[in-house]
């Protein structure tokens, strides 16, 4: 056939006529899509059996009641249990996230063993016996109280174990992590005398006085907060937040009072002097305070005149008067202290100045006020059984009073304070100030055992991990705390089976304990963590096994609380913030990160704002009037004394001139791609500064200052 | 299998912004139910995928006058001009990957039928819609967490807020199987409602007013008289619409006793406000 232009020009209209008419086109790219749809690496999870299972979740020490949707034997989802007494139904975002924990890539899967740098996998049993042989070294060796241990709380069975450990042994050197709840029990101590604790009734209280308390900033018992504060529009109860930055409580609240940092103290000192100058005090209450009434209100009207606080705190004297009147006048006032979570660096002149007004106003174990209730003492461990040298031992002073005096001592000393240290649910190396000095003196001790589940920042410093079960994976009971009304103890339980080679750290206790031998081992006669728990919590397990929970408490408690004014008649010095710089850096809370205990989820570090977090960058929240020479969105340097960091700048005008603003809960340093290596932290930036008299570490922040990079 | 169903239904929520505390809880229970993936580095929003999202609102104002709040947002399930189902995005879509359920008044998304030309994500006035530029990927072990309810989705598709729609399927097939004709309030609530710890979310059928949120929103069964292509406007001053006047008409309502977050909700001239917040609320028989 002959070709020429013609036939040519035909064919080539035709065919693309036909391609166009034909649906091969379509149906071609119909069928890379399906196809591109398809992947054999899309995952179909396995469908099946629906079944929910109610536990507590102990991310944090809200305790809030949870339930697991299972299928086929998978968790799938938790949400919040309804019903139960703490949160009933409702769950914050971390603890909406926990499964993610289960199968965090920074999971500790096996025991591990550090040779030179790296760690080595090693069985239960070689790790276990190496640890006990170590411990045993150094008791024999004659100095049981150099054995110290690191937790996040007091309460709670396993903690009771740990605690029982060190006694047995001989070591008075136990230490937790500052808590809310440790803050409360000071609080109490300095007032009302030791063994107590403190709760606010904010669900029932009328006029709520917020000395910068993050109450749905993750502050007390989270999910409890925000329901008491979502109900006060309905109950018509009002709520004054006093803080230098606008959080997103100040934010919800009636109003927000920008205070100077670090002298909320001093406004509630100067707040008690105007309800004793206007005889709005309750003289019912007042009649048997103890420790200086007098003395404590010649004080306040000599030191803390409206017009004297208004200098010192920034806040306009006629302020002063209103919320003092406010407060007093209130039905129902309550007044709560501890700045954003209430688990950072707090001085207790501080708390008591705070609680000091509701003493005044007369709302100790009334309803809608503050309920001073004993500790709880669910737990009944049987008596330890004590050799000569755990006699001894335990008898002898503690290295230092809190976690930064045992840090300070190590360091500063040359022969070894500590030779070997526990460490379990606390990550000292992120959460302490100066996280650099901390690293130091977890560096001079010779041998290190971490029961994390998670290889973080502390747990890379040990030289032997014995890993933990996750809380969904254990059985664990959860007391409540951390300034809830109710007192409730709760049951974790293994929702799903172990994923790794893990164990429940009371198991990993009982069996060192086992190994240790003698009057040690003879204390810890459990065959397993789940026998010791049901012996020692026998008077509520009926009721912790059936409905998951055991209500210890509720409502105002019956018996009156003293009162003692002998620490704040002096007026102890207010801390004042290290340094020189002309700008003070405060950390800031974000209920969607978090800063102590466990960290974030890869779930909730994606809901963070890119104005908090952009790239691997933290955003760092300036005044625009303090923000000369930076550009808003630009590079900047902050420069403390303690250390430098590189950030973003986020002009913002709800934070007070002169003050910067840094997130806590970003800045790790693990293997963890999603939620690791992003920002800065700033514990790197703030030192310790302890208060005079407590020891508290009661830094507010930190001089800083700040320019373009 | 027919359902005994007939009733239609008209899905909506109301979100309390007073009471939302941005805590960010609806964000993880919608991305946990619904096998939402996550990767690296979220902190750009532009590819995040968010089926729900919690922006932030300030008044402007300069120290110590700033005000600030927060503002979830799901997908609105919009029920298109004078409320006939013709949604920006169903309109738009060419592969019909975008339905609006006139039994429910929710706006779906099949991920299978989608092949990501992203003509939704430009119409949608909302910036609900996300698209897939990559494949979904979890660490070791983590899919095992996954939902069988919800298919995870792959590269190339566009997904958005389904209002729960696997929910609303197992609380009607309960129901079938119970004998009843039709679900209760409580059995079917999107998993952003069941999470917030502040209780700012009420999720219920606009159409029925025994359902708190048709008590709260009172929508407007006549359309607006001064816009006709927007029906079910709230008759309850304190409620509002994102871009209401658009016609679009949302499910979602906001409510806040604010003005200047209520303010916020379009865009507004110079003084146009003011006219229309005396409108606002006002029924056709105003």
């Amino acid at each position: 056939m002959k070709v020429d232009r013609r036939s040519f020009l035909g064919l080539g209209l035709g065919a693309v006529a036909g391609i166009a008419v034909s649906p091969v086109g379509l149906k071609l790219t119909d069928d890379s899509s399906i196809w591109t749809q398809n992947w054999p690496w899309t995952p179909v999870p396995a469908d099946g059996e629906v079944i929910y299972e109610s536990s507590v979740c102990s991310l944090c020490p809200g305790s809030c009641g949870i339930s697991v949707r299972k299928i086929e034997n998978r968790p799938v989802k938790i949400e919040g249990r309804e019903n139960y007494p703490v949160n009933n139904g409702g769950a914050c975002l971390h603890g909406i996230a926990g499964l993610q924990y289960l199968y965090d890539p920074a999971r500790v899967k096996t025991p591990l063993k550090k040779n030179g740098d790296k760690f080595e996998e090693i069985s239960w049993d070689d790790a276990i016996a190496l640890v006990a042989g170590k411990l045993a070294d150094l008791r024999k060796s004659g100095s049981p109280e150099k054995f110290a241990a690191i937790l996040d709380k007091e309460q709670g069975s396993v903690s009771g174990l740990f605690k029982r450990l060190f006694k047995t042994f001989g070591s008075p050197n136990f230490y937790t992590m500052p808590s809310f709840e440790s803050y409360l029990e000071a609080t109490a101590a300095a007032i009302h005398g030791e063994g107590k604790t403190i709760g606010f009734d904010l669900e029932n209280a009328d006029f709520v006085l917020s000395f910068g308390a993050g109450i749905i900033e993750g502050w007390g018992s989270p999910v409890n907060c925000f329901q008491a504060n979502a109900s006060r529009k309905e109950r018509r109860a009002k709520l004054y937040q006093i803080e230098p930055n606008l959080s997103n409580t100040a934010a919800n609240a009636d109003k927000w009072v920008p205070i100077k940092p670090g002298t909320q103290a001093d406004l509630a000192l100067g707040i008690c002097a105007v309800i004793l100058k206007n005889n709005l005090f309750d003289s019912n209450a007042t009649m048997n305070f103890k420790g200086g009434f007098n003395k404590f209100a010649a004080m306040l009207q000599k030191d803390y005149t409206p017009s004297k606080t208004a200098e010192i705190t920034g806040v306009k004297a006629a302020d002063i008067e209103k919320i003092a009147g406010l407060f007093a006048k209130a039905k129902k006032p309550v007044a709560v202290f501890g700045k954003g979570r209430g688990d950072g660096a707090q001085s207790l002149k501080e708390l008591a100045a705070v609680h000091t007004l509701n003493c005044l106003v007369g709302n100790i174990n009334k309803k809608g006020g503050v309920f001073v209730k004993s500790k709880n003492k669910y737990l009944e461990f049987p008596d330890e059984s004590m050799d000569s040298i755990a006699d001894a031992g335990f008898a002898k002073p503690k290295a230092g009073r809190y976690m930064n005096q045992l840090v300070e001592k190590i360091n500063s000393s040359s022969k070894s304070v500590v030779e070997a240290l526990f460490v379990y649910n606390a990550n000292p190396c992120y959460s302490l100030h100066d996280t650099k000095s901390v690293k130091q003196a977890l560096g001079k001790i010779p041998f290190i055992v971490s029961f994390s589940s998670f290889l973080d920042e502390t747990a890379k410093e040990a030289d032997i991990i014995l890993p933990s079960h996750t809380f969904i994976e254990r059985i664990e009971d959860v007391p409540s705390g951390a300034g809830l009304a109710k007192t409730v103890v709760g049951l974790t339980k293994p929702v799903a089976s172990p994923v790794f080679n893990t164990k429940n750290p009371g198991d990993t206790v009982i069996l060192i304990a086992k190994a240790l031998k003698g009057s040690i081992a003879q204390s810890f006669e459990w065959e397993s963590y789940n026998e010791c728990l049901e012996g020692v919590t026998a008077r509520i397990w009926d009721s912790l096994s059936e409905d998951g929970y055991a209500v210890i408490s509720k409502g105002a408690p019956i018996e009156p609380a003293a009162v003692n004014l002998s620490f704040l008649s002096g007026n102890p010095p207010t801390v004042q913030a290290q340094g020189d710089f002309g700008l003070t850096l405060i950390p800031i809370d974000n209920m969607r990160l978090i800063n102590a205990g466990a960290y974030v989820s890869p779930f909730a570090i994606k809901t963070v704002s890119d104005k908090v977090l952009k790239g691997k960058n933290i955003v760092v929240e300036i005044n625009p009037l303090t923000a000369k020479g930076l550009k808003n969105g630009g590079f900047a340097i902050i420069t403390t004394p303690i250390g430098t960091a590189r950030v973003v700048v986020n002009f913002n005008e709800g934070l007070m001139p002169g003050v910067i603003g840094m997130v806590e809960g970003l800045g790790h340093t693990f293997e963890n791609k999603y939620v690791s290596n992003k920002g800065v932290n700033v514990n790197d930036l703030i030192g310790p500064v302890i208060e005079s008299g407590s020891g508290l570490d009661a830094a507010f922040g930190i001089k800083a200052k700040i320019s373009k990079a | 299998m027919k359902q005994e169903n007939n009733k239609e239904h008209k899905f909506g929520m109301v979100i309390d912004l007073d009471k939302c505390t941005g805590c960010g809880s609806c964000m993880v229970s919608c991305m946990s139910e619904n096998n939402v993936p996550f990767k690296e580095d979220e902190s750009n929003k532009k590819d995040s995928i968010t089926w729900m999202r919690v922006y932030k609102l300030t008044n402007g104002k300069s120290f110590p006058d700033t005000e600030t709040a927060y503002l979830p947002r799901p997908c609105m399930h919009c029920a298109g001009k004078g409320g006939h189902g013709h949604s920006p995005c169903v309109s738009v879509c060419p592969a019909t990957a975008t339905e609006y359920g006139h039994d429910t008044g929710i706006v779906s998304q099949i991920y299978t039928r989608c092949f990501g030309c992203r003509y939704c994500m430009g119409a949608c006035p909302y910036h609900a819609r996300y698209f897939n530029w990559w494949d979904p990927k979890w660490p070791e072990g983590m899919e095992n967490y996954l939902s069988p309810n919800v298919s995870p989705r792959m590269r190339g598709v566009v997904e958005k807020c389904s209002f729960c729609y696997h929910r609303y399927q197992a609380a009607r097939d309960k129901a079938y199987h119970e004998g009843r004709n039709d679900i209760e309030e409580n059995e079917f609530q999107t998993a952003c409602t069941t999470a917030c710890p502040a209780g700012a979310i009420v999720f219920g059928d606009l159409n029925n007013p025994a359902h708190k949120v048709h008590q709260i929103v009172k929508p407007d069964p006549h359309p607006d008289k001064w816009n006709r292509h927007v029906v079910g406007k709230s008759r309850n001053p304190k409620v509002f619409r994102l871009l209401e006047r658009l016609g679009t008409n949302p499910k979602i309502y906001y409510l806040s006793e604010r003005e200047w977050i209520r303010r916020k909700g379009d865009n507004y001239l110079d003084g146009e406000w003011d006219k229309i917040k005396n409108h606002h609320g006002s029924s056709s028989h105003g």
